[in-house]
């Protein structure tokens, strides 16, 4: 359906997204904010896969894709959980506030 | 054709850009989704339209579903918009950005060095999907679920309310 | 007669032996009959082998007895030999006989004493040593009996050991002339890998053969052997530690201090002349260490208020004249001032000891006086032995021994008047000196009543020993007054022949006068200054270059405070320094290193989890820079 569009400018549009998606995981302090760049990153990452199996013509980066999107399912269920047990020990969504692991 | 993927492109990096800058959950979500829209739309652009619905569906519908639910569930009002302000200044956005930047730069030369040539543009359609699905990838399917299962019980078990009998037992 | 001699030493050690495992149990009269005793046996063996060796003297003028080899090992065998030619036989004489004499004298001195067997022991292997060290055919068995001299005399010094400060100046001795010995260590390895024996005949042929005059190993080895002698002999540089010493019993100052430990290095010097005579410089440092030695000590002990002080400079001094006498290869001169400084030098001590004791061990000048009328004996043998050491003309045995020494200083190839000129000014002050002690001890008002006097142990030996003072000088007669150098000719045969301008007779009557002149002035400039009133000499302490030089000469010359500077403070410093094991700071500054550089990683761990994240984007920037670049 897609002439030519060089695989670099996909793989690019991929690249442009995981780095938003890293900026707005390092510059954020609320948790919230935090994972929602880590589904930004991990989406950028699937995007970076499809682009790749449609250079090929193979299904096989779709099933990466769908590996990825399941991870991230997984991953969200599990994080929003924790959120709402870092919530209710820290009365507060500030990642900085949770670094009894320093030293 | 073309077109269409370079406008969804930088409709994704934009409302990308506005999800990390707002001071508001509930807006950073929907531009959030926004941006999924668009990314779906770039895949069925690519010819995996399987893969489009699925990032629709679950991505766009159930991920963020939940981030909703969390949201609503915290009661984060305007008192989370001025925090957000007071957290995030200007200053702080140098130091990321200049990294990402840094990062960005790096990826685009090392993409630029080789010559991997044009997309195809073949649809691959959800019957070849399918039998790859259950041909040589059946352990992905298999490990999937696991992973999925897992994700559930820890999610509950994590997510779960003390009852007070168990409150009078750990004090 | 002759095979007798291996008893010499033998005696002593024998009585060493006997009083060190059985001294304990034995009465005191036994302890003194074996301590006394064995000595005497060798002064009475002594004296017949030196009758034996003037009327019918061995072959070549020299008798070797090999008792037994000590070590043979890959060409080097030094043997257990004994050498007596004229040089040994007058050391042998002068030790066993005044030897003999002090112990007598301690029978009664040290009769209080708790370590009475202690003493007469260390005192036997004293002599023991000192006899194989006179005897010693080869250097290593010289060595031998000068360590052993150096032990015992630390011993001895430190024999009250209960008091610290005597356990100081024992340490102080051995240390100094530790220093010393080693430099002669040094020079018998020298000697012995340049030559090849250490048998001293043997030994001065071969370098004679093979150094020229002047070559830089002749030097190097002489050098080495005055440092030893200078140690053991206490000149400068290494004069510190005689004085100190005298914080011994007198006995101990008498006989070791005196007569015979200190003059081992005069006896080392003329043993090995050979070696000195092929390195004209080193004899010349010889002579010029006995000139600034024999001032240097004049001049302190003119301010000394301990009586033993006094002696102490003064037999610092004395040696000085010694060395000054072989600097100027006048080594019978040397030898015969021994001989007469043994005897009234030992006197000297002994009298001073027995006022000593008599004042319940009262050793400040300034504190005695007036004992003239109620200790004759003492006071008169005092007044000889201090008549000699003056050198008060034509009676006394110092006058003879000095005048030659003077006579030959003046008239050597090497030096001359600067040399005679030192020796006659240390006379009068020697005269000046002598004579203050015996007006502050005998004469004017008693500060301090005496006990009772000595008993005939102790006034025996120093009747003998007045008597040898006056009659040893007439042994040679110097050719002003007579021309019977018998002394002189007996050691022809041992010695070489001093290099010196023939004068006339009457240069060498002149130059006696002169000293003689200076001599009683110093004698009547004594009495005027320290007699009566003493107006004059307070006159002068009054002012205050006087007083600050008075106090500089107390002090010997501040080389105590010298060497303390330049020595003991960078050595304790240093040990301060090493106190905490500076090596060890290498591991534990590892140790140290590895819990900062911990530390200051930990600090990366904030624990917040965009610094984290922060590290994994920077970490991937870098991974793949390497990739994309390398």
């Amino acid at each position: 359906m897609i002439g030519a569009v060089p695989m670099t400018h996909g793989l690019m549009v991929a690249g442009m997204l995981f780095v938003l998606g890293l900026v707005g995981l390092l510059v954020r302090r609320n948790i919230i904010y935090m994972l929602m760049s880590i589904e930004i990153m991990l989406n950028a990452a699937g995007l970076a896969f499809i682009v790749a199996a449609s250079r090929w013509g193979q299904p096989d980066g779709q099933i990466m894709f769908i590996v990825i999107l399941s991870t991230a399912a997984a991953e969200v269920a599990v994080g929003l959980a924790l959120v709402l047990r870092f919530y209710s020990r820290f009365k507060t969504l500030d990642a900085d506030v949770a670094n009894d692991m320093r030293g | 054709m073309t077109a269409v993927f370079y406008i969804a492109s930088a409709i994704a990096i934009v409302s990308t850009v506005m999800v990390i800058t707002r001071m508001q959950p509930v807006h950073s979500l929907l531009y959030l989704i926004v941006s999924l829209l668009a990314v779906s739309l770039v895949f069925f652009v690519l010819g995996a339209p399987f893969i489009a619905a699925l990032e629709v569906i679950v991505y766009a519908g159930a991920i963020m579903v939940l981030f909703v639910f969390v949201i609503m569930m915290l009661n984060l009002g305007r008192e989370a918009a001025e925090q957000e302000r007071r957290w995030i200044d200007i200053s702080m956005w140098k130091g990321p950005s200049l990294l990402a930047l840094v990062l960005l730069a790096l990826m685009f030369y090392a993409l630029h060095s080789g010559n991997p040539g044009a997309v195809s543009g073949r649809v691959v359609s959800p019957k070849e999907m399918s039998i790859a699905l259950f041909g040589p990838y059946l352990m992905v399917v298999e490990l999937s679920s696991i992973l999925l299962l897992a994700g559930l019980v820890g999610a509950y078990h994590l997510a779960r309310r003390e009852t007070g009998n168990e409150e009078r037992r750990r004090s | 007669m002759f095979s007798l001699l291996w008893l010499v030493p033998a005696m002593p050690f024998a009585g060493f032996v006997i009083l060190a495992l059985m001294g304990s149990r034995l009465s005191r009269n036994a302890i003194a009959a074996v301590g006394a005793g064995t000595v005497g046996i060798s002064a009475v063996i002594s004296l017949g082998l030196g009758m034996r060796f003037l009327l019918l003297p061995p072959p070549g003028h020299a008798y070797t007895v090999n008792l037994w080899t000590w070590i043979d090992v890959a060409g080097f065998t030094p043997h257990v030999a004994l050498y007596l030619d004229a040089l040994s036989m007058v050391m042998t004489l002068v030790v066993t006989v005044v030897g003999f004499l002090i112990h007598v004298y301690s029978i009664e001195y040290m009769r209080d004493d708790p370590g009475y067997s202690r003493f007469f022991a260390y005192m036997n292997l004293f002599v023991g040593s000192m006899l194989v060290l006179v005897l010693a055919d080869n250097l290593l068995l010289l060595y031998l009996g000068w360590e052993g001299v150096g032990l015992c005399s630390y011993l001895l010094i430190g024999f009250w050991y209960s008091d610290p400060a005597n356990g100081r100046a024992a340490v102080k001795a051995f240390v100094v002339t530790r220093v010393g010995d080693t430099a002669m260590a040094l020079g018998l390895f020298l000697l012995f890998t340049k030559l090849g024996t250490l048998d001293i005949q043997d030994m001065m042929e071969r370098a004679s053969q093979q150094w020229a005059v002047g070559s830089g190993l002749a030097i190097l080895a002489a050098a080495l052997l005055l440092g030893g002698a200078v140690g053991k002999s206490g000149q400068l540089p290494l004069q510190v530690w005689l004085p100190d010493a005298m914080a011994g019993p007198t006995p101990v100052s008498a006989l070791i201090h005196a007569a015979t430990m200190v003059t081992a290095g005069v006896y080392l010097i003329a043993r090995t002349h050979t070696i000195f005579e092929l390195a004209p410089p080193v004899l010349m440092l010889v002579a010029v260490v006995g000139g600034a030695t024999l001032l240097l000590a004049g001049f302190a002990a003119l301010t000394q208020r301990d009586i033993k002080r006094v002696l102490a400079y003064s037999t610092i001094s004395q040696i000085g004249y010694m060395f000054l006498a072989l600097g100027v290869g006048a080594y019978s001169a040397a030898i015969f001032h021994l001989f007469t400084h043994a005897f009234f030098k030992a006197l000297l001590f002994m009298a001073a000891g027995a006022v000593i004791l008599a004042l319940h061990h009262e050793q400040d000048m300034f504190k005695m006086g007036g004992l003239r009328k109620q200790m004759p004996v003492v006071f008169w043998t005092f007044l000889i032995g201090a008549m000699s050491l003056a050198a008060l003309p034509l009676v006394t045995a110092g006058f003879y021994s000095k005048d030659m020494i003077l006579y030959e200083a003046w008239s050597s190839k090497i030096g001359g008047p600067v040399f005679w000129a030192a020796g006659c000014f240390r006379a009068v002050i020697t005269g000046l000196y002598t004579f203050r002690m015996i007006i502050l001890t005998f004469f004017g008002e008693q500060k301090t009543a005496p006990g009772h006097g000595p008993g005939p142990f102790i006034q025996v030996p120093l009747i003998v020993l007045a008597l040898f003072s006056t009659i040893a000088g007439f042994l040679e007669l110097p050719r002003t007054l007579g021309d019977m150098p018998l002394f002189s000719h007996f050691l022809r045969t041992a010695l070489p022949h001093a290099p010196l301008h023939e004068g006339s007779v009457n240069v060498e009557a002149l130059l006696q006068i002169i000293a003689e002149v200076g001599v009683l002035g110093g004698v009547i400039a004594a009495i005027i200054l320290f007699a009566r009133k003493r107006r004059h000499i307070l006159n002068l302490m009054a002012k205050p270059w006087a007083a600050a030089l008075h106090d500089f000469w107390f002090a010997g010359w501040r080389f105590d405070a010298l060497y303390n500077a330049l020595f003991v403070q960078p050595y304790i410093h240093l040990a301060q320094v090493n106190k905490d094991d500076f090596i060890d700071g290498i591991y534990n500054g590892l140790a140290r290193a590895a819990a900062a550089f911990n530390r200051a990683l930990s600090v990366t761990q904030t624990g917040r989890l965009r610094w984290y994240m922060m590290g994994i984007a920077v970490g991937a920037v870098i991974a793949l820079t390497l990739v994309v670049f390398l």
